[in-house]
């Protein structure tokens, strides 16, 4: 499967040595990780690793493996304090630092899957650059709550916005968690289109089938980019003659909408000539 | 002497004559007729109200004139949950018939217990489209003295017009069949759609039994196939295993990379400018190939488009789209079914066809000479485009010549869709191991890695670019793959040829030697 991970047209790629790997396979899944990082073309997607918890045997061998390879990103799980982040920012560096690399290639996204870290999320999002993304790790949170998991995401919906206010405070990406029904694409869809509305701006898969519906949520519409274009044409006309608030079609816009507008052209990677 | 392919071909074999190298798809259709002569077919007569009606399949063998020699020939409608051709051999073995040619359209996993008839002498010559499992391996590895010939089905039909395979004795399975013969295969408790390749069979074999576990009231409707072709009628049991013949649906595949490639695949058939009203398609029945069947479902009520024709072995999703009114009508050959048998025998736009009608290119036009668009999976393609179907990466035999090449010579876009490796072992390479398929008859290929087109077309290739899909040069994709797999070591093989791969015009495009065994 991982040589197989970037034809799918993920925007980034996870390759797991934690939940998914017996412990007895720990050494050898990080082999053969390093390994494939270094011979595998991922195409245009981003390369993750998730490595263990440093309080697990396998945390710091993870990172004396997976740093050395500057993957686009560290994934860290069950993260719940900044100091914790620091800890583990520190390490990295001194890595980094034996092998003559930069400290801001690298970055790290740093998963949310306790009711700790829900609390502390702010401070873990906000207090370091290297740190691009925070996600939430909903199957764990829940087991960390002893509450069961369920369709609606009621269990976790508190944890999902503080999250997100987080993420926006520090203006950083936020990632929603898996759908783990593979077979219920009206259910990934309706999920999805929830997290957007909420402000996520992205979402994990654990199967490629799910990745079409998940970009499908995601990418601006045509209709969308089209308003939002000339949005931001008009925008830049009338700050060029001084207009502050002007109005398209009768429509008041001012600037919230201007900038919700540049932000979905960014996403379509449009730019206003 | 090589053929236009640059593989080498001998000249004469015993057991099967001279030989003719494969020259191009058309070169031999461009005359307008056929070299070889045709035979006529049998003459017979009966007598009113006399009895067809046997006490069992060994009592119609017995009537059947069993000889040394005899060519015996079945058809695989009944796919893997065929019984009747192991019955039969094993009846003509016990009997002491020696050096039969067993002639049928194609082989499945469940005749794998006629090895013990190829090792003994029993079975001395094959023909058919594919062979499979234990069959294929022991081939592989030279169990026959004389070469397997695997043609396409539209050849099969052209082979038994010339005589080339000169059926002694045909047994026809029939879900369903009356006390003169007349028999389908479209409805019944054993039913398997269509009984398109036994027709030709009924019309030139010297003796015809049908077999059915269904004798219903006189007379069966429909006469897919009718009685002044059959000789001999039995009634068994079972003819097979139901639950392997045709039953369910079929359902579309869950797998990731097969659905990628379809997808893909969908997207080149979209803007091939091919995708228009009226247009004509053909898919496979499982796998990627079934797949874009999907996604271009999606695309026609998109673009609101209604095709003419669905051709060939067919699903219950080729069905539901003629069922949402997105094409004319279905030509069907094969059913691969329950969903499908229950469309033919109801829908008078699901239409029963022969493999001659088919596919024999020597006639007034087969159907395959007006198809548009044909998806067609692959075991290997070269970088030339040749296709192989026929032979693994492990040097068995284990696929099928099928409607592969037949369809593809005809179709305005034929489109090859695999995976660029499988597990270890890449798919595309500098030289497939048996050339099923000719290059010229492939206009693109398509991988989970990217679309490769046929240089040979240069328009498709524009219009693919155009259109800002993945396009590649197959050689950058082959080091690509090579880079990921590594190169496998060469199979060893000996200079005795185990199998003529013969085109469907009757030449040979290739020929399979036996694997050394480790």
């Amino acid at each position: 499967m991982i040589q197989q991970g970037g034809v799918y047209g993920a925007d980034s790629i996870l390759l797991d040595l934690e939940d998914a790997v017996a412990l007895n396979q720990k050494d050898a899944a990080r082999t053969l990780v390093r390994n494939m990082i270094q011979v595998i073309d991922f195409y245009d997607a981003e390369v993750c690793v998730r490595i263990n918890h440093l309080s697990t045997p396998f945390g710091l061998a993870d990172l004396e493996a997976i740093v050395p390879l500057q993957p686009s990103a560290i994934r860290y799980p069950k993260t719940e304090s900044a100091e914790e982040v620091a800890n583990l920012l520190q390490i990295i560096e001194k890595i980094e630092d034996q092998h003559g690399l930069p400290h801001n290639k690298m970055t790290l996204h740093a998963m949310i899957e306790t009711a700790m870290g829900v609390q502390n999320v702010f401070n873990i999002a906000s207090q370091f650059a290297r740190v691009d993304a925070i996600t939430i790790g909903g199957q764990d949170l829940t087991a960390d709550m002893n509450i069961v998991y369920t369709p609606d995401g009621a269990g976790i919906d508190f944890a999902r916005k503080r999250i997100v206010m987080a993420a926006k405070a520090s203006h950083i990406d936020v990632i929603d968690t898996v759908f783990p029904d593979v077979n219920d694409e009206e259910g990934l869809r309706r999920e999805t289109e929830y997290a957007k509305r909420i402000g996520f701006t992205g979402k994990a898969v654990i199967n490629p089938r799910q990745i079409e519906i998940i970009h499908a949520v995601f990418t601006p519409t045509e209709e969308e980019i089209r308003k939002a274009y000339h949005i931001v044409k008009e925008f830049k006309k009338n700050s060029e003659a001084g207009i502050g608030v002007f109005a398209i079609d009768g429509k008041m816009i001012d600037a919230p909408i201007v900038t919700r507008a540049e932000y979905i052209l960014r996403l379509a990677n449009v730019t206003v000539g | 002497m090589l053929n236009s392919l640059g593989r080498e071909i001998p000249e004469y074999i015993e057991g099967i004559g001279k030989l003719e190298p494969f020259q191009g798809a058309l070169t031999k259709l461009r005359k307008g007729w056929m070299d070889e002569p045709t035979i006529p077919a049998p003459n017979r007569a009966y007598l009113p109200h006399q009895s067809k009606l046997c006490t069992s399949l060994e009592d119609a063998i017995l009537r059947s004139n069993p000889h040394n020699g005899m060519t015996v020939s079945f058809h695989h409608h009944l796919r893997n949950g065929d019984v009747l051709l192991v019955q039969t051999l094993t009846i003509l073995h016990n009997l002491g018939i020696r050096e039969i040619t067993l002639a049928s359209s194609s082989l499945n996993e469940c005749h794998d217990p006629i090895l013990t008839y190829l090792k003994d002498g029993t079975v001395t010559r094959i023909f058919s489209s594919g062979i499979r499992s234990q069959l294929g391996r022991a081939i592989a590895l030279g169990v026959l003295d004389i070469p397997v010939v695997i043609h396409s089905h539209g050849g099969r039909v052209r082979s038994i017009h010339t005589g080339k395979i000169h059926i002694d004795l045909a047994i026809i399975a029939a879900s369903a069949a009356d006390c003169e013969g007349n028999a389908t295969g479209s409805h019944g408790k054993s039913a398997f759609g269509s009984i398109g390749y036994a027709v030709i069979d009924a019309r030139y074999a010297k003796q015809v039994i049908v077999v059915t576990d269904n004798l219903v009231n006189y007379p069966c409707i429909p006469l897919s196939i009718s009685q002044n072709f059959i000789d001999l009628v039995v009634v068994v049991d079972s003819i097979g295993d139901a639950s392997q013949i045709a039953t369910g649906t079929t359902r579309i595949t869950n797998s990731p990379m097969d659905l990628r490639i379809a997808k893909l695949a969908a997207d080149v058939i979209e803007h091939s400018g091919f995708f228009e009203q009226g247009f004509s398609f053909q898919v496979g029945a499982g796998g990627a190939s079934l797949a874009v069947a999907k996604f271009i479902r999606e695309k026609m009520k998109v673009k609101g488009l209604k095709g003419s024709f669905m051709l060939g072995g067919i699903t219950s999703y080729c069905v539901d789209m003629l069922n949402d009114g997105l094409f004319e009508t279905i030509f069907d050959v094969q059913s691969f079914d329950a969903v499908v048998s229950n469309s033919l025998l109801n829908n008078r736009r699901h239409i029963e066809i022969q493999a001659a009608l088919y596919a024999n290119p020597f006639n007034s036009g087969c159907i395959t000479n007006k198809i548009d668009v044909v998806v067609l999976g692959a075991l290997e393609i070269d970088v030339d485009f040749n296709v192989n179907v026929i032979t693994g990466s492990e040097g068995n035999i284990r696929g099928a010549s099928g409607g592969h090449s037949d369809t593809s010579s005809g179709a305005k876009l034929t489109v090859v869709v695999c995976p660029s490796f499988r597990g270890r072992i890449p798919i595309i390479k500098k030289r497939v191991h048996t050339i099923v398929t000719p290059g010229e008859s492939v206009h693109v290929l398509v991988t989970e890695r990217g679309i490769c087109v046929n240089p040979a077309f240069k328009e498709l290739e524009e219009n693919l670019r155009r259109a800002g899909l993945n396009v590649k040069d197959i050689h950058d994709l082959e080091i690509e793959v090579d880079e990921i797999t590594g190169i496998p070591a060469p199979l060893e093989y000996t200079d005795k040829i185990v199998g003529l791969v013969e085109y469907r015009d009757g030449t040979i495009i290739d020929v399979i030697h036996q694997l050394k065994e480790k």
